[in-house]
């Protein structure tokens, strides 16, 4: 590769912080988060199939407080990234580019991705906590 | 087309652009994406059904024949969406061409076997074996 200490392209620190750069390195951030979340689905998936007693280990796991923690985490970064994801595919028809509508639809990505988390978490400790 | 296009009509019939590789990528992600917004939202509504079931009744819930069927689906469309968004932050971010080659074909491999595994699982909760 050839030097590479030339300037690159301005870098995060020279920014003054914008919903629209949040939202976009968000969706990135959550996107890397969920490709390893997809691995807590998998080892669900591989002890409900391993049967009972595998079963009850994985529940057992994933009701302890780290692996609540681990489960609030991917339930935020999964409707972060579904919110926004919703957002990006209407981007990609050409709309909600002005710059007022690009900054509400950012806020509404962050905002939806809370109401979301909020309700499904009310939902659990409502019926009884987890497992 | 307009008259000062340069680009040969071959070239623009194959549409596959000055990277070689087309609109493949970009459109196979927004695919997965439109699939995932409805899979992504059917399993966390399947999950909070299944909070307080026994090993008997989840077993019972994820084998029926829809819930297995989109339960694949989901697996599927989850890696296949995964992969080709890290091979898109690893190509941004990984500037040593072995190890960005390293990383791209990693992840492809991983995301193939994390898919066939999940499929697996929910072919043996399914069918009982």
């Amino acid at each position: 590769m050839a030097d590479t200490r030339r300037p690159l392209s301005p870098h995060l620190q020279v920014y003054r912080w914008q919903v629209q750069m949040v939202s976009s390195i968000v969706h990135r951030v959550t996107g890397v988060v969920l490709a390893f979340g997809t691995l807590l689905v998998l080892w669900g998936l591989l002890e409900l199939a391993g049967g009972q007693r595998s079963f009850d280990q994985f529940k057992v796991c994933v009701g302890s407080p780290a692996g609540l923690l681990l489960l609030f985490g991917w339930s935020w970064a999964l409707f972060y990234h579904l919110c926004n994801g919703i957002r990006h595919l209407i981007q990609d028809t050409g709309a909600g580019y002005e710059i007022p509508q690009f900054v509400r639809s950012s806020w509404l990505s962050v905002i939806g991705s809370v109401v979301l988390t909020v309700i499904v978490w009310a939902y659990v400790l409502m019926t009884g906590g987890v497992a | 087309m307009s008259a000062n296009d340069l680009q040969h009509p071959l070239k623009r019939a194959r549409g596959l652009g000055s990277a070689q590789s087309g609109v493949g990528h970009w459109w196979t992600q927004r695919i997965t994406a439109v699939a995932l917004v409805v899979l992504g939202s059917w399993f966390v509504i399947l999950v909070l059904g299944l909070l307080h079931a026994d090993y008997a009744t989840a077993h019972y819930t994820v084998g029926r024949p829809w819930n297995a069927v989109l339960l694949i689906a989901f697996v599927v469309a989850a890696f296949w969406h995964a992969a080709l968004g890290l091979q898109v932050v690893i190509e941004d971010y990984v500037h040593t061409r072995w190890r960005e080659i390293f990383l791209l074909v990693l992840v492809k491999f991983l995301a193939v076997l994390g898919a066939l595994m999940g499929v697996l699982a929910v072919l043996r909760i399914a069918l009982g074996v």
